[in-house]
């Protein structure tokens, strides 16, 4: 048995772990609920046990197969059917003691976040979409693991806009609800247009209704390793560019594809797909901000800012979807704001401001992520925010989502702090003028013309 | 069923100094860990050393072999790494 690997490929692997933050952001076990509808202490033994159950191994298959491959894997996580589809027949105290099983269940198998406290209702709501909706900011405020999301629009849809002005009253309270430590409710709370049904990512993983009984998604990360990549070609034309970076995406996605396949493999559940996205941590060297400089901007957010990200995106799938056998969820650039230092120090430095991320979320994923915002934001301003990203994801049938932050108390130019992931941000500052009158309008924005693909 | 494989890559960077291969080699041979080939060079001044062993045979798995080797490995001022070699053949062949 020879070595067929040459020592410089060893060790690019190597160093990719130990200098370029290569690792497995998540694996994220999606769990369908749907059994478990009865009275409300029948639903939370029976949702207790069947995450019990299928999660058991999860977080032991993940430490195993990390020391197995040398590869570290950040997080595993559980995504459930969106709550509001089996709680129609609860009262609001009901929905509370959903949201607090979720938590006791999670983290009885040892994972740090479960996303599903979640909605879809970009038509309109049923009775358990309503009751959730209204729980929201409780449910969070009250439980420590338990991410919610709320789809409110879709390009076969259109835009809700009921439901976004809720979602703008909802945040607010979720902010207020937690005031004493930031905020940190509305940072488990996003609000989607397009939202994918198998995203591993939290805050907005759900098990959507077109997935399998349980399924094995994977999230993998990197943007250390591509911008690394980016600083060693300075002189590279932009075709040699995306390809350097595609190249790159190709690896950093066959990692993922190899710990997706083991680990549905271990656990003997279906593997669904793998998120080949760039996920940045608050890490020094981890950042996509980092990736944009790197390729010539002298501060992320400056011009140049949108195409070098829409470049970027592109070739990390490109790269990525070769890589895996089936490619999922968001696959593309997040742009958090907190959860990025260069990110923040753009954001510090004048260069990156709220008009120009909106500017991004065209060309990316997601959308507005992890922005804390001024606590006397209004729900009307914060309702229109949320169109704006919808009207984007609803008209480049992509995903937009929203996860802002109102930092109560504090004003523009101030910090809030999460730790951990989810790191801390300048308050940004907003427009002043009223949108009030035009979210109060009522009724849906209708489905675009391209929504006729038939 | 065909017996499945747990080859795994060992490779110990750092100053070349006199016996680092015994010390490997004799760490392996004391947890029953078969060698299947080694390669040894200096790669931008760096004493790299690539192992590939089978641990099928072994009395440890792998999370524990890189514990083991990492530490000691320290203590020797080297990088040890041990690693899957799926990892490599994914990332590194179509």
């Amino acid at each position: 048995m020879k070595i067929t690997f040459a020592p410089e490929e060893i060790l690019q692997t190597i160093e990719m772990v130990a200098h370029e933050h290569l690792d497995i952001r998540t694996i994220t076990m999606g769990i369908s609920l749907l059994d478990c509808v009865g009275g409300i202490a029948e639903m939370e033994k029976k949702i207790y046990d069947k995450i019990a159950r299928k999660a058991e191994r999860l977080v032991d298959v993940g430490a195993r197969l990390e020391s197995q491959y040398g590869i570290p894997i950040i997080h595993k996580r559980v995504a459930v059917t969106p709550v509001g589809m089996i709680s129609s027949h609860l009262d609001p105290e009901g929905l509370v003691r959903l949201a607090k099983v979720l938590d006791r269940a999670a983290e009885n198998v040892g994972v740090n976040f479960i996303g599903g406290y979640s909605a879809l209702v970009q038509k309109g709501m049923t009775l358990g979409d309503q009751k959730l909706i209204e729980q929201i900011p409780q449910a969070l405020a009250e439980t420590e693991r338990v991410c919610s999301s709320v789809n409110i629009g879709s390009t076969k849809a259109g835009i809700n806009m009921d439901a976004v002005l809720q979602m703008g009253r909802v945040i607010l309270a979720a902010a207020q609800r937690t005031a004493d430590r930031d905020g940190i409710a509305a940072a488990k709370l996003v609000v989607f247009c397009n939202a994918p049904e198998d995203n591993p990512f939290m805050a907005g993983a759900f098990h959507g209704p077109g997935e399998p009984e349980c399924v094995i998604n994977v999230g993998v990360s990197g943007p250390g390793v591509v911008a690394n990549v980016v600083k060693k070609h300075p002189e590279a034309d932009f075709g040699e560019l995306v390809n350097l970076i595609k190249r790159t995406a190709f690896k950093i996605t066959r990692m993922g594809e190899l710990i997706a396949q083991s680990a549905s493999e271990e656990l003997d559940i279906p593997f669904g797909i793998v998120d080949l996205s760039l996920a940045p941590t608050p890490a020094i060297g981890d950042s996509v901000a980092d990736i944009l400089e790197a390729m010539g901007l002298e501060r992320c957010g400056t011009h140049g800012t949108t195409a070098a990200l829409a470049l970027l995106n592109d070739a990390v799938k490109k790269g990525g979807a070769m890589a895996s056998s089936h490619v999922g969820g968001l696959s593309g650039a997040f742009i958090p704001v907190s959860e990025d230092a260069g990110m923040v120090r753009a954001v510090e430095d004048g260069a990156l401001t709220l008009d120009k991320l909106e500017a991004m979320t065209c060309v990316c994923s997601v959308g507005l992520d992890m922005i804390a915002v001024p606590g006397d934001v209004s729900a009307e301003t914060l309702a229109a925010i949320i169109a704006d990203e919808a009207a984007i994801g609803m008209i480049n049938k992509k995903t937009t989502a929203v996860r802002l932050i109102p930092a109560i108390g504090k004003k523009a130019g101030e910090r809030v702090e999460f730790g951990g992931l989810l790191g801390g941000a300048p308050v940004m500052p907003l427009h002043p003028f009223s949108s009030a009158q035009f979210v109060r309008r009522g009724g849906r924005i209708p489905a675009p013309i391209t929504s006729l693909s038939n | 069923m065909e017996e499945r494989k747990n080859r795994v890559i060992v490779t110990v960077l750092g100053k070349d100094q006199i016996g680092i291969i015994a010390w490997v080699s004799n760490r392996l041979a004391g947890f029953n860990v078969n060698i299947l080939d080694i390669s040894q060079t200096i790669l931008q001044d760096f004493f790299t050393m690539i192992m590939i062993v089978d641990l099928n045979p072994a009395q440890i798995d792998a999370g524990d072999l890189t514990k083991t080797l990492a530490e000691e490995g320290r203590q020797r001022g080297l990088q040890v790494n041990v690693q899957h070699e799926d990892v490599f053949a994914y990332m590194h062949r179509i």
